[in-house]
């Protein structure tokens, strides 16, 4: 056999192997959106939207969750967006080579993959131990400890894409070393920088394990931000653990919610990067 | 007057002379025994010259040679970087800009630069050149738009980008990106101008419109050009420095430089034996 037909045929059987990988991996993605649409899809329903999470036997919907995941996520990013951008602006733009600079991109480095139970336990000794109950603001900084490393990882990363010429000009011109980054880095870099913050909070969307040890949860309308507070993520939790066949329809229904929501938010991250390049 | 001086005057075409009496021209830097070190390694070895008002000074030199690290120093951008310093006197109409404690953002106002790549800011053409007008000036709306229209027509670019004066700078050819940023940097009314190889990255064309710029602007400006290309050089300049490993090997008339040439080396380089 040429060494041409033996290098022909070893490509047809790395080029297979690659696409059968890619098949297997996309069947298991494709299993668990048929299955979550399957089963949950007969939730959606306006009541899902518009009623409380019920005791079992009787009907409801998921409001007070879906309430309660929009506000903690909300404030979480609230905090740890500013919080985040200002660290990651430091990184990127005052401590480059210094050696403070690298610990602290270690330590976060640390922090962006500590698996999120530490967070919750963390927060819940910190917080929930010492004002003695649950509390939506427990929840909430719980979530932004997960979304501060997210984002100060993507806007340094997107600080350091932004050439030196572009600072040197903006100083050359006389521009003071803060009006260089928030006019010129800042500009050249905020869709990135923007990205980055809807996937932390797509990421803080559907974790369960920081809440059931801070906000815990609520079968109530509540909107008292220090007390329990009903959620997404642990609604799903113990509705779908329980044995009662309404309670899993719900909580079906409030995964599939969740996983609609993160998928909006990863395609509006991704357009709003397409349309960033596009643009220049 | 300095033995250059008075060559200069002899070499000068008559009109000009007429229209450019002698006081006018002037020593507007002196460049006083200036080292240069990143780091450890010494890039520039005791460099003394001056740069004439109202005229273009050339630096040419192989790679490497320092000609953009000394321009680098005249307006201290190089202390964006630590790491890098330089000593010895940069004397600017008498005051040395290398003394510590002077304000940077104030000498970089005075002193403009254009880089070898164009680098438009991410923001519209008129934000561009109002962006260094805003820093120092506070103006009214109309007297912003005067000063960005006669900013972009003194950069021979106004034609090309009056009706689009609010789309982003990114989206001008290189050429036009290149025009936009000497608007700019000229948009502050510097004293001096600094041009580090501001047409290597352009076509042709784009180059002869950038060298008839530097032929108009030297009207108002001193002007220092680093560039590789030595008919640019020739052409564009009144003074060339002839660098080599960090030394400056030959300073004078352009036209002196080019035809007859104090040093072998010097000699060699513009004739392309080495380089």
């Amino acid at each position: 056999m040429s060494i041409y037909s033996r290098r022909r045929i070893a490509d047809s059987v790395v080029t297979g192997l690659s696409i059968a990988a890619t098949a297997f991996g996309l069947l298991w993605l494709v299993l668990v959106l048929g299955t979550l649409l399957e089963n949950g899809i007969a939730a959606i329903t306006p009541a899902l939207f518009s009623r409380m999470t019920p005791p079992p036997g009787s009907a409801g919907g998921l409001l007070n969750a879906i309430f309660g995941s929009v506000v903690m996520t909300l404030i979480a990013t609230l905090v740890g967006t500013p919080t985040g951008i200002l660290a990651g602006t430091f990184l990127a733009e005052y401590s480059r080579g210094s050696r403070f600079g690298e610990a602290v991109r270690f330590i976060n480095d640390i922090l962006l993959s500590a698996p999120s139970i530490i967070v919750g336990l963390f927060v819940y000794e910190i917080m929930v131990v010492r004002m003695g109950h649950f509390s939506a603001w427990a929840g909430a900084v719980a979530l932004a400890i997960i979304v501060i490393p997210v984002v100060v990882r993507t806007t340094e990363d997107m600080l350091n894409l932004v050439p030196n010429t572009l600072r040197e000009a903006a100083a050359a011109l006389g521009s003071p070393k803060w009006k260089v980054i928030v006019m010129v880095s800042y500009r050249a870099a905020i869709q990135g920088m923007v990205t980055g913050v809807m996937l932390a909070v797509a990421r803080i969307a559907g974790e369960t394990a920081p809440l059931l040890f801070t906000a815990l949860n609520n079968q109530f309308w509540s909107t008292n931000l220090n007390a329990p507070m009903a959620n997404l993520p642990v609604v799903i939790f113990q509705f779908a653990m329980s044995p009662y066949a309404d309670w899993q329809v719900l909580a079906w229904g409030g995964a599939l919610l969740i996983t609609l929501t993160v998928l909006c938010l990863n395609i509006g991250a991704r357009a709003l990067a397409a349309w960033s390049t596009f643009k220049q | 007057m300095s033995p250059t001086q008075a060559a200069a005057r002899l070499a000068m075409p008559p009109e000009q002379d007429v229209r450019v009496p002698e006081p006018m021209l002037r020593q507007k830097a002196v460049i006083r025994n200036v080292d240069f070190f990143y780091d450890n390694f010494q890039a520039l070895k005791n460099i003394s010259l001056p740069l004439h008002d109202k005229r273009v000074t050339a630096f040419i030199g192989p790679s490497g040679c320092g000609k953009s690290t000394l321009l680098r120093i005249m307006n201290r951008i190089y202390e964006l970087y630590p790491g890098q310093r330089a000593t010895g006197e940069v004397l600017v109409d008498g005051e040395n800009i290398l003394a510590p404690g002077l304000d940077l953002n104030l000498l970089r106002a005075k002193i403009g630069m254009v880089f070898q790549k164009p680098t438009p800011f991410p923001m519209s053409i008129y934000d561009n050149i109002a962006f260094g007008i805003r820093l120092y000036e506070k103006l009214t709306r109309s007297e912003l738009d005067d000063r960005v229209e006669a900013a972009l027509r003194r950069a021979a670019l106004w034609d090309e980008v009056r009706d689009k004066l609010r789309q982003s700078g990114l989206g001008l050819s290189g050429g036009q990106q290149q025009r936009l940023c000497i608007a700019r940097a000229i948009a502050v009314e510097p004293e001096i101008l600094l041009l580090d190889e501001p047409a290597s990255a352009l076509d042709p064309l784009s180059t002869q419109r950038i060298e008839e710029l530097i032929a108009e602007l030297k009207e108002d400006y001193c002007i220092a050009i680093v560039t590789h290309n030595m008919q640019q050089a020739a052409r564009s300049s009144d003074y060339t420095a002839f660098m080599y490993l960090g030394e400056l090997i030959e300073f004078d008339e352009t036209e002196r430089i080019f035809t007859h040439p104090g040093q072998k080396q010097t000699e060699d380089y513009i004739t392309g034996r080495f380089g």
